[in-house]
Parts: structure tokens; C-alpha cells; sequence
């Protein structure tokens, strides 16, 4: 007989608590337990790591009844994600060596590609848009302590 | 009378002039979010607390506090234009007051939205103020054994009243509380879970973490969809209700204030529970039943005071007990702790001019927003016509300049992108993020307790039920979970839900 997921989306949240749970009770037991009267490092995380875990295979099991409510997972799209968190990355990645007004512009364009409705033109105009008002307010406004520039030029 | 002599301290602390900018400022920005779909207060919240930083903390928190409920007019002024809930508690406002815009009393709708919501506001103030001292003193005959419970029922008590599937919400929050943990153990110094990384010695920065589960995850959730949103602008015209309109609307705004003011207070409970329920309240109570869902005016006026009435006393339980009852709240803990105020009933005695200054700009911030809002409907609706594609890619730059901004430090900029593909695979498994960061707050202040109440008792676990106090909070959370498993209660629950 072929196992039936009736409700995919439970069935997959199940498995992440059983994955974490398990996950952090046995990192816990790396620490010291102690016992309840001197609780250790990893009293509190190990008995929480072990619940976790117990509602997992609660959440996981009671998607396979038969009753369950039926409900898919939508095959998920990468592609908006990718962009989004990529431009995020990015920034995170150029902030320091290239300063704020480079890294900012590569997070708009990059991120601006994940909308099915994306044009270079508007992306690059909202770009200069952010990017002005951004320096605008946080360097000269409030001086949040960020380089503007790379800082070979700045020199 | 005490009363009189705090608020006055608090008008004085509010009605300076920087304190009363940043009311302006945070009612103006709630607003703008709150009409804008797809951006919610907790996105907005997290997304400014690293700016709050440089400002005195009572400037900050006023601020922050005005974005909650402003947000919660600006919500109501799309639901009625657009027929879209701009805030997850102007829902059933939508219902409504769109079929009043269609019938040409558009303008009638948003003035009823706007003076329930500042009726709410004033009331919920005064409750704010009153129910404050009696609740701290009680917060001070509280043990570690009683905070733990009186977590534990906090806990409980947002997913059962907040949330779908029950058992899923319990394991979110057992997820954030563990998350929470990360970082050095403050009585032995180790480092847990921290993978020799030295940036999560400190534990996972909230910020991070709150805009990753919600501002990412969400951006990526609406750019997926490829929603062509419709704009269109209704003449807003004959701004004032009538006298008839007067008639019907004050009572249903009466109610849901009460309403609102008292769920407000619960665990889990604040705007978006209260309108539903002022909501289903009105319909039963409506002579003209028949008439909801094609343009009642008490549809509109009984939500929109409920919300508003919700949001202000949900402040209750944070500024007297300490314990944040709804996400938002959660994020005002982040901001006082950045400000190094611990939040408790120690608050007020310790910072009286930030107590009751939040509470008195809680009033002015209301009347800043009638005046602010009605007359400049007209610009709020261009703003609608904004489109996402513009709008997310902001929206990105402010977060990312506020997580970097924190530390310095470009660590918890990754750790955000890490946390916004966690927060797409929750919304994928209908994971609920709002329990997560709850707990995630509560996770160390529980293990605390625990340990404290434990080492008092010597081990022995039966303290927290022989305590009366514990005792009384925990059967309270047990008696919560039952009710919510009784099959009739079960139903209604998930109908409700389904219509949110």
C-alpha cells in the first residue's frame, strides 16, 4: 500500500520541527544538563529540543490520517526569492569595500529583476531615486557612520 | 487623585516639542503604512528600530507606539477606497465600508472610520492609564514561578486566539523558543549554539531575525503572486456623516471600544481579533442584519473603534507585566531593550516621565490623526498607485540599512536573508511567524524563571502548581486549550479564521 500525504503542508512543517528538535536537544547534551535544582546550559534547550520534536511527529502524523484536510504544497518558484535575497546578499557583500551608494544601487537592480513586471528603466530610475533619498536621510540626516564611496577613492 | 497628577507628568513629558515631532512623525509613517497594502506595522517597526537608536528613549517608544495605531487609521481609508484591507485588522472594515464608497458615501464611511477609531482612542487611554498601577502592583507579588506560568499562559493564550492550526502554532512557539536560547547562557557563560561564530555569541539580533520572518519573507510571498493590483479613485465627497448616520454609528462604536479595550488586554489578543469580534458582535446585534455586508454603518464604526481600542490596551500587559502579547509588542520589548530599559512593572516607578509620556501621546497621537487623516485622504490614495515593483525594492534598502546599521556590522545582514528564506518556507507550510518571534522574546526570560523558581523549590517541579498564583495561571492556560478543543468551540474557531 502506498503511503498517502493527505495534507503536504502539514506533513513538511512536522518534519522541520523533528528536524530542528532533534537538532537542538542533541546539541544541548554537548552542555551541561544539571539536574532541576541547578539547571545547566543545556537543561532548559535539551527538554524544549525534545517537545519540539514531539509536536513534529504530532503535526506529521496526523497529516497522514485519512481525514486530514487535503492540502497541497505549491511547487515552490525560486526565481523572486533568488533575486530578492541575492540583491540582499549583495549588499551585504559590497557595503564595506565599495561604500553605501554602490552597494545600495546593486541591491535595487538585482532585486527589481525578481517582479514579472520589471523594466531596466524603471528599476534604474527608482535606483538613483533610493539611493539619493537614502543618503539624503541616513548620512546626512540622522549620520549613521557608513562610507559613501569605495574606499580607494575616498583616500 | 493619582490618576490626574500621572497623566498630567505624562502631558507635560508628551507636549514637548521633539516628543510631540516624533508622535507626528510616527502617527504620519503608520498611516502611510497602514494605507499602503503588503507593508504591516511589524515590518515597519523592525524596520526602524535601529534608527530609534539615536533618539531618547521616550522619543522612540512614542514614535514607535504611533506607527501601531496609526497604522490602524491609514488600514481603514484603503479598505474603503480599494476594497483591500491595507492592515489585517481592517478586514471586515473592507466589507462594509467599500459597499458604502460604491453607494457614493465614501465620504461618510471614512469619517465614521475616523471619529469611532479617536472615541476609541480616548477611552483606551484613560483604561491604559487607570489599569496601570493596580497591574504593576500585582506584577510585584509575582515569583519567578508566577512570571514562568504567567508565560506560559501569554504563550498559550496568542495561538489559541490568534492563530489556525493549533498544534503547528505550538511548535512554532517551542521553535522561536529555542532560537531565542542561542547565544551566551548567562549563569555558566557557555556559548550555545553559536558554532564558534563569534557575532552569535550574542545571540541571534532580533531585528534580523523579526525582518527576515516578516518583511522578507513577505516581499518574496507578494512578488510571487504577480497580483495586478487595481487602483482606482472614488470622489471623496460630503466628508460628514448625517445625523441618522450619527444615530446608528455611536452606539456600535461604543461597543466596540469596550470590546476592543478588553481583548486588547488578553494574551495574543490587540487589533485584529478585536475588529473581528466587534464585527460578528454587530451583525448579531443589528436589527437590520440583512443590511451588513451591503453597506452598514455599523459594519464600519464597530471594527474600527475595536481595533483601535485594542491597540492602545494591548500596551497593558507589556508596561505592567513586562510580557508582550501580540508580535507588535514583541518589537517594543527590542526597542527598549536597545534603550536599556528592562520592560516590567518596574517601569513605572523607575522611567514615570516614559510611562505615562507613551500613555499621554497616545491621546494626542489620535487627535493628530483625525486631524491628519480626513483632510488629506486625497494624498494617501495617490500613494496607492504606487506600484510594488517600485515599492519593494525600498522597502528592501530600509531594511537592509537598518540591520547593518545595529552592529555596524554586515554578519546580520546575511543573518536576515538567511531568515527570509526560513520565513518563505513557513509561509509555504502555513507555519504562522507571529508565534515564533513571541517566543523567541520570552525563550531566555523563561528559562530564567524556571531556573530561579526551581532553584527556590530545590528541584522540586510541584511548585509551580502549589503556588496559588502559578497555580491559578496555569490552570487558566489549561482551561483555554480546552475550550479550544471542545467541538463546537472548534468549529465557529476555524470558520473564523477561514474568513480571514
Amino acid at each position: 500500500m502506498r503511503l498517502r500525504i493527505r495534507n503536504q503542508k502539514d506533513f513538511a512543517a512536522g518534519l522541520i520541527y523533528m528536524v530542528a528538535g532533534t537538532g537542538f536537544s542533541i546539541g544541548a547534551l554537548g552542555y551541561r544538563l544539571g539536574d532541576p535544582a541547578r539547571m545547566g546550559p543545556g537543561f532548559f534547550p535539551f527538554w524544549i529540543g525534545v517537545l519540539l520534536a514531539a509536536v513534529g511527529l504530532i503535526t506529521t502524523g496526523s497529516s497522514l490520517r485519512l481525514n486530514a484536510e487535503a492540502e497541497k504544497l505549491k511547487r515552490p518558484e525560486l526565481g523572486p526569492m533568488a533575486w530578492i535575497l541575492g540583491g540582499v546578499v549583495l549588499f551585504g557583500l559590497l557595503l564595506q569595500p565599495l561604500g553605501l551608494v554602490l552597494s545600495l544601487a546593486a541591491l535595487v537592480l538585482v532585486s527589481s529583476r525578481a517582479s514579472h513586471e520589471f523594466t531596466w528603466r524603471a528599476a534604474i530610475v527608482n535606483a538613483v531615486l533610493l539611493v539619493v533619498f537614502s543618503t539624503a536621510v541616513f548620512i546626512y540626516g540622522i549620520s549613521l557612520q557608513i562610507a559613501l564611496w569605495p574606499s580607494f577613492l575616498a583616500s | 487623585m493619582e490618576l490626574i497628577s500621572h497623566l498630567a507628568l505624562g502631558f507635560e513629558t508628551a507636549l514637548n516639542l521633539q516628543n510631540l515631532l516624533y508622535a507626528f512623525v510616527g502617527c504620519l509613517l503608520g498611516t502611510l503604512i497602514g494605507v499602503l497594502p503588503g507593508l504591516g506595522p511589524s515590518t515597519t517597526i523592525a524596520m526602524l528600530l535601529p534608527i530609534t537608536y539615536t533618539l531618547p528613549p521616550v522619543s522612540a517608544l512614542i514614535m514607535l507606539a504611533g506607527i501601531y495605531y496609526g497604522a490602524q487609521y491609514g488600514g481603514s481609508t484603503t479598505a474603503i477606497l480599494v476594497n483591500l484591507p491595507g492592515e489585517s485588522s481592517s478586514v471586515v472594515t473592507a466589507i462594509d465600508g467599500y459597499q458604502m464608497a460604491r453607494k457614493g458615501r465614501a465620504g461618510a464611511a471614512l469619517a465614521t472610520a475616523g471619529i469611532s477609531s479617536f472615541i476609541a482612542g480616548c477611552v483606551a487611554t484613560l483604561v491604559l492609564a487607570a489599569f496601570a498601577v493596580p497591574m504593576s502592583e500585582l506584577a510585584f507579588k509575582f515569583g519567578p514561578a508566577e512570571y514562568f506560568s504567567l508565560m506560559v499562559l501569554g504563550l498559550v493564550g496568542a495561538v489559541v486566539l490568534a492563530s489556525g492550526s493549533l498544534v503547528k502554532a505550538i511548535g512554532m512557539i517551542l521553535l522561536g523558543l529555542v532560537l531565542g536560547l542561542v547565544g551566551t547562557d548567562v549563569n555558566s557563560g557557555v556559548a550555545r549554539y553559536s558554532f564558534d561564530i563569534p557575532e552569535l555569541t550574542d545571540g541571534i539580533n532580533f531585528v534580523a531575525l523579526a525582518m527576515g520572518i516578516f518583511g522578507f519573507a513577505e516581499i518574496i510571498v507578494n512578488v510571487e503572486q504577480r497580483e495586478h493590483r487595481e487602483t482606482f479613485t472614488n470622489h471623496v465627497t460630503k466628508l460628514f456623516p448625517t445625523a441618522e448616520d450619527f444615530r446608528r454609528m455611536l452606539p456600535a462604536a461604543a461597543r466596540g471600544t469596550a470590546l476592543g479595550t478588553v481583548l486588547g488586554m488578553l494574551p495574543g489578543g490587540g487589533a485584529t481579533l478585536s475588529s473581528f469580534a466587534s464585527y460578528t458582535l454587530e451583525k448579531k446585534l443589528s436589527k437590520r442584519s440583512a443590511e451588513f455586508g451591503q453597506g452598514a454603518i455599523e459594519g464600519v464604526a464597530g471594527p474600527e473603534a475595536a481595533n483601535n481600542a485594542g491597540a492602545q490596551t494591548s500596551f497593558i500587559p507589556l508596561l505592567t507585566l513586562g510580557i508582550p502579547s501580540n508580535v507588535v509588542m514583541a518589537l517594543m520589548v527590542g526597542a527598549m531593550t536597545i534603550h536599556n530599559i528592562q520592560p516590567g512593572p518596574q517601569v513605572m516607578t523607575s522611567n514615570p516621565e516614559l510611562f505615562w509620556g507613551l500613555i499621554a501621546s497616545m491621546w494626542l497621537g489620535n487627535l493628530m490623526l483625525i486631524v491628519l487623516n480626513l483632510p488629506l485622504v486625497g494624498v494617501w490614495v495617490k500613494l496607492l498607485k504606487v506600484p510594488y515593483r517600485l515599492l519593494y525594492p525600498a522597502i528592501l534598502v530600509f531594511c537592509c540599512i537598518g540591520v547593518y546599521s545595529i552592529n555596524n556590522n554586515t554578519f546580520d545582514v546575511f543573518i536576515t536573508a538567511a531568515f527570509g528564506v526560513a520565513g518563505y518556507v513557513f509561509a509555504r507550510c502555513g507555519m504562522e511567524p507571529a508565534p515564533l518571534l513571541l517566543g523567541f522574546v520570552l525563550g531566555p526570560m523563561m528559562e530564567e524563571n524556571l531556573r530561579r523558581a526551581l532553584l527556590l523549590s530545590r528541584g522540586d517541579f510541584s511548585t509551580l502548581v502549589t503556588r496559588p498564583l502559578s497555580a491559578g495561571l496555569l490552570v487558566a492556560t489549561l482551561l483555554l486549550l480546552a475550550v479550544v478543543a471542545l467541538p463546537a468551540i472548534k468549529k465557529t474557531r476555524e470558520e473564523a479564521f477561514q474568513e480571514a
